[in-house]
């Protein structure tokens, strides 16, 4: 294989992972807000992710900057092209992490509401515009023939890509609330699973139509996309099977599923383009043309080969040392 | 303003406050290791105490340190895409290994630390603080490299057909000559700021202790002994960081010559080579003519900054500027003078000023000392103000410095910037995001104070064995949560 295709997939993984991991913190993040219905009940949620929201954004921060090394076009254009979304990502993302540390800093029930409300902002809306992003990978770009972006925000903003963030805000909200029955306990955990099952018709609904569009927009359907759409969907559906039954592993796992294969469905729609261009086939970005040099790519290859294994393996080593269930009883 | 400015005020901004609160973080995390390490060696709770405490200054710092940290990764791309473009092939790997190797042990096992007091093994609880604090060094390490390469590329050749510098060996990035003498200083630097302020919080409560007895006594009637340690470890890292950040300062200054002479000549506004050449600390006069009304002069000192030898010769920016024109056509060379002057010798003051402080307080605390007087108030105040501003000043220096190159001698910075975004874009997220920031500083030194002026927390025996998750009593509180 070439390099240059083990970098685009290793990249896939890493949205992937970031898609799956912080897409659950995302969820409970959204949930502070209604679902929970006190303060303590508010920290039982934020607790249950406490240990591990960072280490799950910090795939992102690997994709990007796996993507500046490997592809540094593909970087150099979709960024400044994604200019303001990316403003209301970051400005958003320092919000929430700033509220999970902060929140019990201060010593009124206005300072804590405060940052409650961040939290549910900064959890809602980049759920939403990730997904706004990474669907415009998808359907490509103005770019002319130096590769630089040549449009507006317009251009970014567009029905399809709209859906795009439908689909991963309301799958997050989803894969946080099998999350949370999970991972906790008592009456947390029967609204957790209830509201799960609310949910799943109108995530397999909204899911469908984007997977649809997405492998079908193209002159030549990909079946890899294709096949991991269906998978998208099937998987959603086991989930719901699983909750209603009590399996909230299996349920987890599920939905930890769909996102993997809707992240697949994306970037096997996209391979072999890494950002397509809407105006002239040739101005496009592929992985051949936005690759580093092979010696690059090698280096970085050396580097990823022991260390991912290693990262993955000590984070699953988190997950197990925080496995315990958690309910209003725990908290001090 | 044009596009060029304003995002040269957001890379500016955004990274001087991002490092803020970075060197605190990389001084921090060790300084806590290594107070949690003499608990478990004593089993004294005055550490647990000191541990607690200093840790949680430290994580309210992280969180700031931690999500300014996105903005700068993304901006390459939004702001400087042709730079990203130019330079991606060698700078990206550095950037993607520094999140590779480093954030993730960062972020992940500082979640354990936090979370792990009284539920995991004791020894493994300490190692997750150990690995945390090594990540900082980590990151640190990877991304001076990446801002090494732009102050003297190395490891790379030019591909005329794609357009840009590639990697041909990666090694020689990650031994930059200017990065062995960056990094040494750059930690010094930090852990100046985190000795100074635990050298300050301590000064701080023992002068209160002192001045009102019956105010603080109650209670806690060993808080004074272990903040007069805690005195002890802070001034002293301060006055270690100060000795290590001039030793490594001087083989920057020297390094610095031989790659960017530009840099040095401007730093101490030489228009005129000299041999050999004096060092001013102070001057009045037109910085940007080279006629001084009224100089300090310290003779041949600036010889032995740049050269080694007290008779060395210092180019000066008239020559160099000839010698680059010459080299790279037409073009002013030279970068502001009066910030390069400035910057360059208020970083030193700063550190200087912090020194001394330093050494006042170890020897006003001797042998069961407290000093009363209000000036002690005032200089622990001022103590990690210092070193902060000395980090930021040198960091202004050094990049500002560089100028008008963004990578030394092969990437103009007006030719970094964006091409397609507008002035309008820009000016919104600087606008955000200076807002943001200001807020951000406000709300960290608010809370550090906040939390640093309670004294040490009391603290239940933290338990020895980790819960069972099916012990009896497995609806016990945590023993933290959120
Ligand atoms: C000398 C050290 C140093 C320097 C020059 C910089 N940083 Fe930094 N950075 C750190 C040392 C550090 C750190 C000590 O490792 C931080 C501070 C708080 C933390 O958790 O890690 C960090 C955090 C941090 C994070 C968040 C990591 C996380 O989520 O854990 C990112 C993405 C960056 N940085 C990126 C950058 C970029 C792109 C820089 C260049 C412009 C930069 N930093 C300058
Ligand atoms: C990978 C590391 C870095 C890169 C790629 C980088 C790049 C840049 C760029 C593109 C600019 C704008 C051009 C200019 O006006 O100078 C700049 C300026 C600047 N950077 Fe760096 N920098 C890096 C690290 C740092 C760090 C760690 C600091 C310190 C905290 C820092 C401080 C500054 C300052 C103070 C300016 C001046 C702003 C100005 O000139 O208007 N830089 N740097
Ligand atoms: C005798 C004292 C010092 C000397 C001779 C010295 C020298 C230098 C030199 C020559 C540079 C520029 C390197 C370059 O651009 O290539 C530099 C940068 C810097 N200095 Fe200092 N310095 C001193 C004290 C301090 C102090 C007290 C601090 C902070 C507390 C500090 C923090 C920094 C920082 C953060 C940078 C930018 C990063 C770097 O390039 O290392 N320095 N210093």
């Amino acid at each position: 294989m070439e390099l240059s295709t083990l970098w685009f997939l290793l990249i896939a993984v890493l949205w992937i992972g970031y898609l799956a991991l912080e897409g659950f913190d995302f969820g409970v993040g959204m949930l502070t807000r209604r679902f929970a219905r006190d303060d303590t009940e508010r920290r039982v949620l934020i607790n249950t992710i406490g240990p591990v929201w960072d280490g799950n954004e910090v795939w992102v921060i690997t994709a990007v900057g796996a993507t500046f090394a490997a592809f540094p076009e593909w970087y150099a254009t979709a960024w400044s092209a994604y200019y303001l979304p990316l403003v209301l990502i970051l400005l958003t993302l320092i919000g929430r992490g700033l509220a999970f540390e902060y929140r019990a800093k201060g010593d009124t029930a206005t300072w804590r509401n405060r940052w409650d409300l961040v939290i549910f902002a900064g959890s809602a809306i980049p759920a939403f515009v990730w997904g706004v992003l990474l669907a415009a990978f998808v359907q490509g770009l103005p770019l002319d023939a130096g590769h630089d972006f040549v449009g507006d925000l317009g251009d970014v903003v567009t029905p399809y890509t709209l859906l795009g963030g439908v689909v991963t805000l309301s799958l997050s909200l989803l894969h946080g609330a099998h999350y949370l029955g999970l991972k906790t306990v008592g009456e947390i955990r029967e609204r957790a699973r209830r509201l799960a099952g609310r949910l799943a018709v109108p995530v397999v609904v909204v899911l469908a139509g984007f997977l649809g569009w997405t492998v079908l927009r193209g002159d030549s359907p990909s079946w890899a996309a294709g096949a991991a759409a269906i998978v998208a969907v099937l998987a959603v559906a086991a989930g719901a099977t699983a909750n209603a039954r009590g399996r909230e592993g299996w349920a987890f796992t599920a939905t930890f599923a769909t996102v993997a294969a809707v992240g697949a469905t994306l970037f096997a729609a996209l391979y072999p383009d890494v950002l397509p261009s809407t105006l002239d086939t040739a101005n496009g970005l592929t992985t051949t043309n936005a690759s580093s040099s092979d010696y690059t790519l090698t280096v970085m290859t050396w580097v990823a080969v022991p260390f991912v294994p290693l990262v993955l393996a000590y984070q699953s080593w988190v997950y197990w040392m925080f496995r315990k269930r958690i309910g209003v009883q725990h908290i001090p | 303003m044009d596009v060029l400015d304003l995002a040269r005020w957001q890379f500016g901004i955004t990274t001087v406050v991002h490092f803020f609160f970075v060197p605190f973080t990389i001084s921090m995390a060790f300084l806590v290791a290594i107070m949690q390490s003499v608990w478990m060696r004593t089993k004294s709770e005055r550490w647990l105490r000191l541990t607690k405490f200093f840790g949680k200054l430290l994580l309210i710092n992280l969180a700031v340190g931690v999500v300014t940290g996105l903005v700068q990764e993304f901006q390459f791309g939004m702001n400087w895409s042709d730079f990203s473009r130019f330079v991606g092939d060698v700078f990206g790997a550095p950037l993607a290994m520094e999140a590779l190797l480093a954030f993730y042990l960062e972020s992940v096992f500082v979640g354990v630390w936090i979370f792990g007091w009284g539920r995991i093994p004791p020894k493994i609880h300490l190692a997750t603080i150990w690995i945390t604090a090594f990540g900082t060094l980590l990151s640190a390490y990877f991304i001076l490299a990446a801002n090494s390469f732009m102050q003297h590329p190395v490891g790379y050749e030019i591909n005329e057909e794609a357009g840009r510098a590639e990697l041909t060996d990666i090694w020689a990035v990650l031994t930059n000559k200017v990065l062995l003498v960056t990094f040494p200083h750059t930690i010094f630097a930090a852990f100046m700021v985190g000795g100074g302020v635990v050298a300050a919080v301590a000064m701080w409560h023992l002068v209160r202790g002192a001045r009102n007895p019956e105010e603080a006594a109650p209670g806690k009637p060993s808080d004074q002994g272990a903040f007069r340690t805690a005195l002890r470890i802070g001034a002293v890292t301060v006055l270690v960081g100060g000795i290590g950040v001039a030793v490594s300062g001087d083989f920057q200054g020297k390094v610095m010559t031989e790659v960017q002479p530009m840099k040095m000549a401007a730093a101490e506004a030489l228009y005129e080579t000299q041999q050999p050449a004096p060092f001013s600390l102070f001057t009045i006069g037109t910085l940007d003519g080279s006629k001084a009304i009224y100089s300090i002069e310290v003779p041949r000192l600036l010889s032995f900054l740049a050269t080694g030898s007290f008779d060395g010769k210092v180019e000066g920016i008239n020559d160099l500027q000839a010698q680059y024109e010459e080299e790279f056509g037409p073009g002013d060379y030279s970068p502001n003078i009066p910030v390069t002057y400035w910057t360059f010798r208020m970083m030193i003051t700063m550190g200087g000023l912090a020194g001394l402080i330093a050494l006042w307080q170890l020897w006003a605390t001797r042998r069961g000392r407290v000093p009363t007087s209000p000036w002690a108030l005032r200089a622990a105040a001022v103590l990690p103000v210092l070193p902060l501003a000395g980090n930021a000043l040198g960091w202004i220096f050094t990049e500002m410095g560089r100028q008008p190159w963004l990578v030394f001698g092969l990437m103009p910075t007006a030719s970094g910037v964006s091409p397609s975004t507008t002035a309008r874009t820009v000016f919104i997220s600087l606008a955000a995001f200076t807002v943001l920031y200001a807020g951000l500083t406000w709300l960290w030194v608010h809370l550090l104070v906040k939390h640093a002026r309670p004294g040490l927390p009391d603290v239940a025996a933290v338990p020895a064995v980790p819960d069972e998750p099916d012990a009896d009593d497995a609806d016990k509180p945590l023993s933290f949560a959120y």
